[in-house]
């Protein structure tokens, strides 16, 4: 094995890690707002996203039957449409549900499980048990190959970019506009915001809303690699929840750090290991690190 | 006499006799053999019930992991049967004989070392009893040592239930894998799937149930009851008088654990199988269910929840499949939002005040919802007599 080949197989396995770091930040950046920064525990968030990916579907559906001219451009919109339908569906479920809950976190978790059933047997009905994907435009599939033994593929460099954009949009929103204000506000002290002004109940929806609308984003973006069935999102949950607490709830810094370990852990592990016991050793490791550090990589210094 | 009949209306006594006469005498005999044994193997998950009520009703502590306990009980009981029933002559086409059929199925030449001890009755039995509670005293004391709360709680035993079902289904080899361990026939060469076997695991199984809640309401009255309840109200307020907090914390989280194994063994001798469904995320919250349906206050309550959910659940994935998981989801946020309390609590609130009516003093029997904070009825006058209203309490808890 010559030299070239070595360094091509540690770039391609480098890159395996970085697309499972994407898969595992864009799961955790919806939960780390709703639970990081809110502190419900959204047990339907695994949900959420096969809401984005169910919707991804559906464009596609549509686009083959009636504008088959197109099927190279739905991808953008449909992602975008995606956030809404996920945003507009949270929305409702906040109203109906969660504002009951927020001094009662154990009763939300048992809720918002409830809740997850009833949309998996929603998405049952309405699209079949059997897993779909949709038809991917062509300048998703294939690989790149910028030399020769070396391929990158496509589907991943497009997740991670779109990861690269929701985090900064996330960021961004976070520490530079009017809404991440007032959530940081009503997250540090909710009398107090309350006080200046900030409607902290409006605020609550919002925040919720966004999370859920991410969340859905992620959905969509994870067609590109795997097919979507109506319990899809209950395989993601309980690795979304492990990113945001490892990382420390309220630190979104935090949260793509402890995404970013998690997955070179998982995938270089799963380079010596068979794949479950790579997934195994990751958890063990996370729980193990939890149980020393129960604050997470970066505690946040908010005084709760 | 009379001194009697109130010690039993006080310790509670009263609705665990009516349980063990619906278990022991009115199931057994109006329910056909195959019924019964459903019932007893829903009487299994009453184990982890009635350990939620003690660990999350009482000690305010909810674990998301319950199957991991249930599951390793019933595994040790099914590797202990499985290793009786692949002696040498009955596995003697297999290329080695006398290891169980799924490992020579694996290339597994050899009984790795950590199934030996399960070659005897009393070291599987010690085992059931042991190793779950000891697994749950090494999670629960790391974390309740540093006070890790409640939720963080609730995640770090999930993510155990999820290594724990990953581990038996990737290790196929050692564990059976996603089959779990099944064709268990005998117990020291006794047919456990005889009719009489049947009624007699029945019988002993619902002995154990009724006494795992003599146990648990003797704990409930005694100091160390009030202290749990104490510390799940006002933490600090215990900690500041010297209790040691973390350490009752692990008690329940122990107990409840060893309440699970003991189930989970309990469904292996009565069904004759387990297999990793029984131990991940998704049984162990429908476990929690059962309790907060019976109400997650009452012990007696969370054997009323699992028989009815389980037998709503099997009536309705039969009839109407479609419907279950809608009703299930009901379930789960009805109870949350409307009955807090569950089953009990109705009880408490509506059927019992109409037996009261008809005692001396009414005033001394309204005092329902135990775990419902008074203080939140705030300054809202209580009319005498009249026991806190259901929906008030869905309001104000």
């Amino acid at each position: 094995m010559s030299f070239t080949d070595i360094t091509n197989i540690a770039l391609m396995q480098g890159f395996a890690g970085l697309s499972l770091f994407a898969v595992l930040l864009l799961m955790g950046l919806g939960l780390a707002i709703i639970f990081g920064q809110m502190g419900v525990i959204n047990m339907a968030h695994g949900e959420f996203m096969t809401i984005g990916a169910y919707t991804i579907y559906m464009f596609s559906t549509l686009t083959e039957t009636y504008l088959p001219g197109f099927v190279s451009a739905y991808f953008p919109v449909a992602i975008i449409a995606a956030f809404f339908i996920a945003f507009v569906f949270g929305w409702i479920v906040e109203w109906a549900l969660i504002r009951h809950l927020y001094k009662r976190p154990l009763d939300t978790l048992l809720a918002t499980w409830g809740l997850s059933l009833a949309m998996q047997q929603t998405f049952r009905s309405v699209f079949g048990a059997r897993e779909v994907s949709p038809t991917l435009p062509d300048w998703l599939l294939g690989s790149w190959a910028p030399a020769e033994g070396l391929d990158i593929p496509i589907n991943g460099m497009f997740v991670l970019g779109l990861t690269a954009v929701v985090t900064g949009g996330v960021l961004l929103a976070l520490y530079r506009s009017r809404w991440g204000l007032r959530v940081r506000a009503t997250v540090a002290n909710r009398p107090m915001a309350n006080a200046t002004g900030i409607n902290t109940k409006r605020t609550d929806r919002l925040t919720y809303a966004i999370g859920c609308g991410i969340a859905g984003v992620a959905g969509a973006a994870f067609t590109t690699i795997g097919s979507t069935g109506p319990t899809s999102g209950s395989l993601y949950i309980v690795d979304a929840f492990l990113v945001v607490t490892f990382g420390g709830a309220g630190s979104l810094l935090g949260t793509v750090a402890s995404a970013f370990g998690i997955a070179q852990t998982q995938s270089i592990a799963e380079f010596f290991l068979t794949g479950s016991m790579a997934k195994v050793l990751t958890l063990l490791l996370i729980v193990t690190i939890l149980m020393i550090r129960p604050q997470g990589l970066f505690a946040s210094k908010i005084r709760r | 006499m009379n001194a009697l009949k109130i010690w039993i209306g006080k310790s509670g006594l009263g609705s665990v006799l009516i349980l063990a006469l619906i278990i022991l005498v009115v199931f057994p005999l109006t329910m056909d053999l195959f019924r019964l044994n459903l019932v007893g193997k829903y009487l299994t998950y009453g184990f982890v019930a009635v350990g939620l009520v003690m660990l999350w009703g009482y000690g305010g502590v909810l674990s998301l992991g319950q199957g991991v306990f249930f599951g390793l009980g019933g595994y040790m009981m099914a590797m202990f049967m499985k290793l009786e029933a692949s002696d040498p002559v009955t596995t003697k086409i297999q290329s080695t004989p006398g290891i169980p059929d799924f490992m020579d199925w694996n290339q597994i030449t050899e009984l790795p070392f950590w199934w030996e001890p399960f070659r005897h009755l009393p070291l599987a039995l010690i085992a059931v009893l042991l190793v779950p509670t000891l697994l749950a005293f090494i999670i629960s004391y790391a974390m309740f040592k540093r006070r890790v709360g409640g939720v963080y709680f609730a995640i770090i035993t999930q993510a155990v239930a999820l290594i724990m079902t990953v581990l038996i289904i990737g290790q196929q080899g050692y564990t059976g894998g996603v089959n779990g361990i099944t064709d268990l026939k005998t117990m020291l060469g006794w047919d456990t799937r005889e009719d009489t076997a049947k009624y007699i695991l029945y019988f002993v199984n619902g002995g154990l149930l009724i006494g795992a809640i003599l146990l648990c309401r003797w704990i409930q009255m005694s100091k160390l009851g009030t202290l749990l309840l104490a510390m799940r109200d006002k933490e600090d307020r215990v900690r500041f008088s010297g209790y040691d907090v973390s350490m009752f914390k692990v008690f329940a989280f122990c107990l409840a654990a060893m309440l699970s194994a003991i189930g989970g063994a309990m469904f292996t001798l009565q069904v004759g199988f387990m297999s990793p469904s029984f131990v991940g995320i998704v049984p162990s919250i429908e476990m929690v269910i059962f309790a907060a349906v019976g109400g997650r206050m009452s012990l007696v309550g969370a054997v009323y929840g699992t028989l009815l959910v389980n037998f709503g659940k099997t009536y309705f994935s039969e009839s109407f499949p479609d419907l279950w998981l809608f009703l299930m989801a009901a379930l789960f946020i009805g109870v949350v939002l409307a009955f807090p309390n569950g089953l009990a609590g109705l009880y408490e609130s509506h059927v019992k005040p109409l037996f009261g009516r008809r005692k001396a003093k009414p005033e001394t029997t309204a005092a329902p919802g135990d775990g419902t904070p008074h203080t939140s009825t705030g300054g809202k006058p209580l009319s005498r007599g009249a026991p806190i209203s259901g929906d008030v309490q869905g309001q104000s808890a």
